[in-house]
């Protein structure tokens, strides 16, 4: 048993950061078809709000909880410059959003490097987040339980978000049909963006909880896009309980692996599996039923 | 002159390996001969994505597994034959004088052996891999996903197996290639020769299927994939075959890059490195036959030039690059010489609708 329950928890606060990640995938990916290959680096520039979150708030009891919606509001921002400048003229093209968004996200790799030090840059953890709690006799670090906190609070606030506000009607309505959502009356262009804006910005508040548990750099983002992606593939297109699964899976089966092998064999392994797994589901855990032919 | 159109192509490929074979060698200094063979190698790997992507639609974004498969398979065979017979490579005596040889590497001694592996690996690898996926109608943004995951895997699996491949670091510092010393200028030319040729091999057989039956079969599995299905062919076996091909051109590729720049690394096969294949074959036009081949060798020169120089620039440009063609050039530059030539050749009628076109069918098919 004691071989068995640390990397259950390892594993799922790495898969509760691995949903954060790809929560907002759902969103632009699943639900509007974008396939934003920037939204890593939109991750990486939640984690640089929390930085710069502490230089200006010293105590980091205070900054981090104040950097998360700041986060939000970045990367947020981030994304609907995205949708505004680009990706709203490629709707038609979605392969094309893969390519114009890869540019995207060297330039701000890049512009991350040249604006922070190449080394990547600290960033404190709060004192609350310090020590550990006792649960059926073994120590749970805090930091890690903050992460899967974080992550289940962002998925009943995004799926209450979708089912109950008048907005998560529209967006559906948009999603399922754009031209009889428009021709209800509702402006779906300014849906198109929201949708995108929280979408990115959930990647902004991800990013400040992969700052917490890793390092800081320009190089972030790339590590955490694909391992997303198949989160979001491998749970459904658009699905968000089938990301909450396939991510959990994701992150405990990893777990595992690197304590039976290693680290990147585990990841190999994670990979290959979701491959396989596609072979059985290609259209992910969850699918919505339709009688299109693909 | 309108009976010339359909060989204009073959024209074009005699004039590139006339530049490549005869001019370049006379012309250039050491330095950019061995530059060039290494964009030849990206080149020949970009034909092979401008087959499965340009005229397959297959957005392959993994094509370093196919390319570091050959380049590892040529490099562990040079690594060997530095080494000597029934000696260990260098660097694995520095980490375990003891152990033996691995399992997998003991084959790579023959030469024979080796340049069966370059072709047959990928072939396999692509063959299973794509049946796999083209069988459960995988496509689009799923495939290019799951490629590119695959590219990161595998470069991840060589940076952690330190004593079995190299680890980050890599093979290098390789003194023979097939029994001739390559620190030798003449070596190095006909590694070069060996390159450029290999490049024009690739542009034919690219040309000859670009007007076979079966390159008007993957053509039409790329717009309409449902209206071949309902024809009676699988367009599984069609994206295939045109995968297969692309997987064993990357490989070529890697084996061919490995003598010419001297070290292959987990880097030069990852997420990134297969970006750039990508970003050379965006530039240069995916559909065209000249494009894939002209962008990689342009991207291949951005990077060997201005990334030492001005790297923060290269990455910049590279990137609006990438946003510049998707936005404004989707069919790349060649799609602008496109666009110039029907200026030129008026006199030929109008492109038939395509309606019409699918009237015309059955005359096609007698062909």
């Amino acid at each position: 048993m004691d071989a068995l329950i640390p990397p259950l928890l390892n594993g799922t606060a790495h898969g509760a950061l691995l949903l954060l990640a790809a929560l907002g995938l759902t969103l632009t990916f699943g639900q509007m078809g974008v396939i934003n290959m920037a939204h890593g680096e939109f991750l990486m520039a939640g984690a640089f709000v929390a930085y710069l979150t502490q230089q200006v708030i010293s105590s980091s009891d205070i900054s981090i909880p104040v950097a998360l919606p700041l986060a939000f509001l970045a990367a947020g921002t981030l994304g609907l410059l995205l949708e505004i400048s680009i990706i709203q003229w490629m709707y038609r093209r979605p392969l094309d959003t893969l390519l114009v968004t890869v540019g995207v996200s060297l330039i701000l790799q890049q512009a991350a490097l040249q604006i922070f030090p190449a080394q990547g840059v600290p960033v404190q953890k709060p004192d609350w987040l310090d020590g550990q709690l006792s649960i059926l006799g073994y120590e749970w670090p805090l930091r890690q339980l903050f992460t899967i906190v974080l992550a289940v609070l962002c998925v009943i606030a995004l799926a209450a978000w979708l089912k109950y506000t008048s907005f998560g009607r529209r967006i559906r309505a948009t999603v399922q049909n754009r031209d009889l959502a428009e021709s209800s009356g509702i402006p779906t262009r300014s849906v198109d963006r929201i949708t995108f804006f929280v979408g990115s910005g959930l990647a902004g508040v991800a990013g400040v909880a992969a700052s917490l548990i890793g390092g800081t750099n320009s190089q972030m983002g790339a590590q955490y896009i694909i391992p997303a992606f198949l989160v979001v593939v491998a749970g459904g297109i658009g699905q968000i309980k089938g990301a909450v699964i396939a991510a959990w899976v994701v992150g405990v089966g990893m777990a595992y692996f690197a304590d039976w092998t290693t680290g990147s064999l585990a990841q190999v392994l994670a990979f290959v599996l979701v491959v396989i797994f596609l072979q059985f589901r290609p259209q992910g855990l969850f699918t919505v039923r339709s009688r299109g032919l693909a | 002159m309108t009976k010339l159109r359909p060989w204009l192509p073959l024209i074009g490929i005699g004039v590139f390996a006339f530049l490549l074979l005869a001019v370049a060698p006379l012309m250039l200094s050491m330095h950019w001969i061995s530059n060039l063979g290494k964009y030849c190698a990206w080149a020949i790997a970009a034909v092979g994505i401008g087959l499965a992507w340009g005229r397959g639609g297959m957005l392959v974004m993994g094509q370093g597994v196919f390319f570091g498969l050959g380049a590892y398979a040529m490099a562990m065979h040079l690594t060997l034959e530095t080494a000597g017979p029934d000696s260990l490579p260098t660097f694995m005596i520095l980490y375990d004088p003891l152990a033996g040889l691995p399992a997998f590497w003991e084959p790579f001694r023959s030469d024979a052996f080796t340049l069966l592996a370059i072709v047959l690996l990928p072939v396999i690898v692509a063959s299973v891999l794509g049946f796999a996926l083209f069988k459960r109608r995988v496509k689009g943004a799923y495939l290019a996903i799951l490629t590119q995951a695959l590219a990161v895997a595998l470069a991840v699996l060589i940076s952690s197996t330190i004593r079995e491949t190299g680890g980050d670091t890599g093979l290098s510092n390789f003194k023979y290639f097939f029994g001739f010393v390559l620190n030798d200028d003449g070596n190095k030319i006909m590694v070069y020769m060996i390159a450029a040729a290999l490049l024009i091999v690739c542009l034919l057989v690219a040309w000859q299927l670009s007007r076979s039956r079966f390159g008007e079969l993957l053509v039409a599995t790329r717009d309409a994939e449902e209206r071949v299905r309902f024809l009676g062919y699988d367009p599984a076996n069609v994206k295939l075959v045109a995968f297969v091909i692309a997987a064993v051109m990357a490989s070529i590729a890697g084996a061919m890059f490995v003598p010419i720049v001297g070290i292959i690394t987990p880097q030069e096969i990852g997420a990134s490195a297969s970006i750039l294949m990508i970003a050379g074959v965006a530039l240069g036009g995916r559909a065209s036959l000249f494009g894939p081949a002209l962008g990689a060798m342009a991207i291949g020169w951005g990077q060997s030039s201005l990334a030492s120089s001005w790297p923060s620039g290269w990455i910049y440009i590279l990137g609006l690059t990438f946003i510049g063609v998707t936005l404004f050039l989707p069919m790349g530059l060649s799609s602008l010489l496109g666009k110039a030539k029907d200026l030129i050749w008026r006199s030929r009628p109008a492109p038939v609708p395509a309606t019409a076109a699918a009237v015309q069918t059955p005359k096609e098919v007698k062909k």
